[in-house]
């Protein structure tokens, strides 16, 4: 059976068209409803519901992330087909969709890539009304500061592809990027003074676990089964073809098997023997101490290799390169914490007192040209959606929405064409290194 | 903090190291195809547990070293000089399972 004709036998079993419905639950939440829980003291319902595993989905998507659970619920929404399970090993978010540090953006360096990243910005806009969910974005401007000539022509390249796809993106001198943010050093006191900045404002920082439970919560309510603590043992296939995958809780089968598990992925792709050109790296982040609202804006310093926003609570959150070798583990180390300190204290002095609460790390996929790797591979039925590296958080929506028409529809939707698996034996690289917040 | 066992000088912390690639990689120098070039270019294993794999010691010794390394944990049990057989014996691909 051809993708064509798999996509055919799903439209039967769901029996629907593809329309845009909005997602209708139990528990519509509103400002009426809090108060009057408020009143009575009564308890919320659950945001999702727990099932036993059935025998057979039309689409198994591995990997409960935000890029799985937006393809479960884009599925649903915008093309009726819900007969769908999203699986996961650990818990729901719990991998890079729970410890990226929020921040998106679209001041890519590709046009292909602006063009993408900025579809992912529009939907993460409208998205708190879409999934009836605070995701708490705030788009309180990005600045990618530049300290070197080479940096700031990067920044000039970056700048004009921007703006010819209409994205508003700029560069600006030290004096504007001092009047932005007051706290940093524009002064030419540090080793590396600020010569400039990328200034990005529709940039800013969400709260990635509402993203997450967001859309698990609209999916489910249209009918998506999410599956916790269910790991996929193995992959079956027949005559090239998948047929099903195996868990520790049964097998299930299904002609649609979707993997959205970013670090992880080559252990997936590797069950059915496609290679994939992925290196796992892990990503340490940071967060201090809370204090009072002062950081405007996204910091970030290629240079200096370090990234900082500040949350509506009132942390600072950090993150830096990866790690400079391959692993899966996700330890956080002194060496981290040693250089992102020292770095950011050269950018604001003013923070020096205060504390780390906590830091962590994420995985990250790694792609040789820091591009995704998404669509269809040569095992029909076996679709990706990997490829990340450190820019996964940004792209969930418009993978998830560009992934459910590629399953729905079974033709590769042109905003995601350029980033096929095939590139990489064809030599058809899109370099995104360029836009890529530090040093890697 | 990582240590790793350097031949040369004993255990330093693995910041005074850089990672170099999977051991026993190696380009197949009778082809100039570039499919073949690209798979070479691009593709290595990523395994999740044991691996063999370069070393270099940029800031101690500056020798190349070849180790084998869980990367689940960071636990290193095997390092040696570069090129050495592994401690089963074979020169190594990548996975060492």
């Amino acid at each position: 059976m051809s993708h064509a004709e798999s996509v055919a036998s799903i439209k039967g079993t769901a029996g629907a068209q593809a329309r845009r419905r909005r997602s209708r639950g139990p528990a519509r939440y509103s400002a009426l409803d809090i108060f009057r829980r408020g009143v009575t003291n009564s308890d919320w319902p659950r945001s999702f519901r727990q099932h036993d595993l059935a025998k057979s989905y039309d689409v198994v998507i591995i990997g409960a992330g935000v890029h799985g659970l937006a393809c479960a619920y884009y599925l649903a929404a915008n093309h009726g087909i819900t007969n769908v399970a999203v699986l996961d090993k650990s818990y729901m978010g719990g991998g890079g969709s729970g410890r990226n540090t929020a921040i998106i953006r679209s001041n890519y360096l590709t046009p292909e890539g602006v063009r993408f990243y900025d579809r992912s910005v529009v939907l993460y806009q409208n998205l708190a009304a879409d999934l009836n969910y605070n995701v708490m974005f705030s788009q309180r401007g990005h600045l990618t500061l530049a300290h070197t000539d080479a940096s700031l022509r990067t920044m000039n390249w970056r700048a004009e592809v921007n703006k010819l796809q209409g994205i508003n993106s700029s560069v600006i001198d030290a004096a504007e990027v001092g009047r932005i943010v007051k706290y940093l050093d524009v002064s030419d006191r540090p080793r590396y003074p600020i010569l400039g900045a990328l200034y990005h404002p529709p940039g800013g920082i969400i709260r990635h676990d509402a993203v997450n439970w967001g859309y698990a919560r609209a999916a489910d309510h249209l009918g998506v089964q999410i599956h916790q603590q269910t790991e996929v043992l193995g992959i079956e296939t027949a005559g090239g073809k998948v047929t099903g995958v195996r868990t520790n809780r049964g097998a299930i089968s299904a002609p649609i098997v979707v993997n959205c598990t970013a670090g992880w992925a080559t252990t997936i792709s590797d069950m059915v023997d496609v290679k994939m050109p992925l290196i796992t790296h892990p990503l340490q982040a940071a967060v201090t101490e809370p204090v009072k609202v002062f950081l405007p804006s996204v910091i970030v310093s290629g240079s200096l290799h370090v990234y900082v926003s500040q949350t509506d609570r009132g942390e600072l959150v950090f993150g830096a390169s990866v790690d400079p070798y391959p692993s899966y583990s996700m330890r956080g180390s002194l060496e981290f914490t040693e250089s992102v300190a020292s770095h950011i204290l050269e950018l604001i002095p003013s923070i020096g007192s205060l504390k780390v609460l906590r830091q962590w790390a994420g995985l990250c996929d790694m792609t040789p040209d820091y591009s995704p790797i998404m669509g269809v591979t040569p095992v029909d039925g076996f679709l990706v959606d990997v490829g990340w590296g450190t820019y996964g958080f940004k792209a969930g929506p418009v993978s998830g929405e560009a992934m459910a028409q590629l399953i729905a529809t079974g033709r590769v939707p042109e905003i995601i064409s350029a980033f096929d698996l095939a590139r990489f034996a064809d030599g058809r690289l899109v370099g995104e290194k360029g836009a890529a917040s530090v040093g890697h | 903090m990582i240590l790793i066992d350097c031949p040369y000088c004993g255990p330093r912390n693995s910041t005074e190291f850089r990672h170099a690639g999977e051991a026993g990689k190696k380009r197949d120098v009778t082809t100039n195809d570039p499919a073949v070039w690209r798979r070479y270019l691009y593709q290595q294993d990523n395994p999740l547990g044991w691996v063999r794999e370069n070393w270099f010691h940029t800031a101690g010794c500056r020798q190349f070293l070849c180790a084998e390394r869980n990367t689940q944990t960071n636990e290193f049990r095997w390092v040696a000089p570069a090129g050495s057989p592994g401690p089963d014996g074979a020169s190594g691909n990548g996975s060492a399972r």
